[in-house]
């Protein structure tokens, strides 16, 4: 592995993702390293589209790691990614995407990732998406997330895009059964011309089913970013969406609900709220000596913690 | 020592600040009081840095930081603690802290600060600065920001707005402590009288103008003498 392939992965992963119980690292369309144990086994599908993910049932704390990373500038890589995690197993999976284009053609990653989850199942999602190089072509990334829960299973969902992404579609489909609960939190921020849409469709089908749902996003410079919110009720169920954005420059963010709710005891909640830094925040801030340019970096940072 | 000459503040035709002339030494306490819309909280203000003044000096030793901003001043040792504690999404009280004291602050000693103001501070020192706080706990996290910075020119807006009947007794002493420890001037906008008793001097505002300043004392007898159309009803009273 190069040098500069294992900075681009410790920005998805946040370490080396080698200190992973299991991992499959991915480069420029092409299996780069692997690694299974006796609970998590990978292996690519037939057609080399992409790989299955097998947890087995009690798994009791795992952890798998799978980055993807494009270095070749004018690639197009679509990979469909399948978790089968089994009943009553805990485990926690890092993917994501790090393009580094350096050259004028755009290089694109369209990453296609289903969970299924069994009875009881817990699992936390964190995805991480960046984007490196001095090149003028564009750096897209365009993640498929679907997420189909069974009684009682649990999923926490962190999705994180920071810097460097010029071109996002975000789209994130889940179907829960009875007592699941999915908890999303996605935090976005978008610079010069960079757009991103981001789209969450819930399908709350099973009584005492629940989903809480964060977005965070910052929007700078002339960047667009969308957020479209689809929770459907359909029985005894509870939802929460929340949809946080500071705008800064000629940032612009658009917030879409749609709450549909098919039964009385279905509680569902929309909050959207959009602008720019307040004015008593920058105020306290420099009230304790940081200047004007300085407050608005700790206030940012902090929403996108 | 903090110096304002001739302060002037107008705002939609209406005097806030009519000609304010004030001299605050060091190592004292002062409580400024006064009705609502006295021009208190305006004043303070113009000592931090958030309103400018229509006209008039403000000195700090003798330097002019009558155009300096706001971060400016806090360099200068001006410390500030709002009437409506500012919330932050994603900042804990221990970052807030930690920017407050600009030093490296642990975590143990980020608490001793929070036990200053009555919270227990294990359960506070990891939580966000957001609405998940009440009112209460957000004013003490405010007051213990300026409390952190020892500064040189601490001032206080109405800190005991917001704050119930039981933790206002331990505010008080917080603020009998400073009384007794800061080598710097302190300056508390405050409408209580346990407070009030705490001051050295007291400045008590009306319409825009300091109408009384000076020593404890002299001015709480102004403030709390009985009014005489009051005397005069008691007597009514008595004679039924």
């Amino acid at each position: 592995m190069e040098a500069e392939d294992k900075l681009l992965l410790q920005e998805i992963v946040g370490e080396n993702p080698e200190n992973a119980d299991s991992y499959n690292i991915r480069k420029n369309g092409k299996k780069l390293e692997r690694k299974v144990n006796p609970n998590i086994n990978i292996v690519s599908k037939e057609d080399n589209s992409g790989i299955d993910i097998y947890v087995k049932e009690d798994t009791l704390f795992g952890t798998v790691n799978i980055p993807v990373i494009i270095t070749e500038s004018g690639l197009k890589d679509v990979v469909y990614n399948d978790f089968h995690i089994g009943k009553n197993a805990n485990i926690i999976i890092v993917a994501g995407c790090g393009i580094t284009n350096n050259g004028h053609w755009d290089a694109q990653h369209d990453g296609i990732h289903r969970f299924y989850l069994e009875e009881g199942a817990k699992v936390k999602y964190i995805e991480r998406h960046c984007g490196l190089g001095v090149g003028d072509g564009k750096k897209v990334l365009n993640p498929v997330t679907e997420i189909h829960m069974a009684k009682g299973s649990y999923m926490v969902m962190d999705t994180t895009q920071i810097k460097g992404v010029d071109d996002t579609i975000r789209t994130t489909k889940a179907e829960l059964d009875s007592d699941a609960t999915l908890v999303i939190t996605e935090k976005i921020l978008t610079s010069k011309d960079q757009q991103a849409k981001t789209e969450f469709v819930v399908n709350l089908k099973g009584e005492n089913s629940s989903t809480h749902v964060t977005s965070r996003s910052v929007a700078t410079d002339n960047s667009y970013q969308e957020f479209i919110s689809n929770i459907t009720g359909n029985t005894k169920c509870y939802a929460h969406v929340e949809c946080d954005a500071i705008i800064k420059g000629e940032g612009q963010v658009k917030a879409v609900p749609e709450i549909f709710d098919k039964n009385v005891d279905a509680n569902l909640i929309h909050e959207a709220a959009i602008g720019k830094i307040a004015g008593e925040q920058l105020m306290k801030l420099m009230s304790l000596g940081l200047s004007e340019k300085e407050s608005e970096e700790v206030i940012v940072n902090g929403f996108l913690k | 020592m903090l110096e304002l000459k001739d302060i002037c503040f107008e705002r939609s035709g209406k005097k806030i600040l009519d000609h304010i002339n004030l001299k605050l030494d060091e190592e004292k306490f002062y409580v400024i009081t006064g009705p609502n819309g006295s021009g208190k909280s305006t004043l303070a203000k113009i000592i931090m840095g958030i309103e400018k003044p229509d006209s008039g000096t403000i000195l700090l030793n003798d330097q002019d930081i009558t155009n300096k901003t706001i971060d400016e001043r806090a360099k200068l040792g001006i410390g500030f603690a709002f009437q409506q504690p500012v919330q932050f999404k994603g900042i804990t009280v221990y970052d807030l802290l930690k920017l407050s004291t600009k030093k490296e602050l642990t975590k143990n000693e980020a608490c001793n600060i929070l036990s200053k103001v009555g919270l227990c501070a294990i359960e506070y020192v990891d939580r966000e600065v957001n609405k998940s706080l009440s009112g209460g706990e957000l004013k003490r996290i405010e007051i213990a920001t300026v409390m952190a910075r020892n500064p040189y020119i601490a001032i206080f807006d109405e800190p005991e707005a917001g704050i119930d009947l039981w933790s206002f007794q331990n505010l008080t002493d917080v603020f009998k402590e400073i009384s007794k420890e800061s080598s710097g001037t302190t300056l508390v906008i405050s409408h209580q009288e346990r407070i009030l008793n705490i001051a050295d001097e007291i400045i008590l505002m009306g319409e825009g103008i300091v109408q009384e300043f000076g020593r404890k004392e002299e001015v709480f007898d102004q403030i709390f003498r009985p009014k005489k159309c009051c005397k005069e009803v008691k007597t009514c009273g008595s004679g039924r």
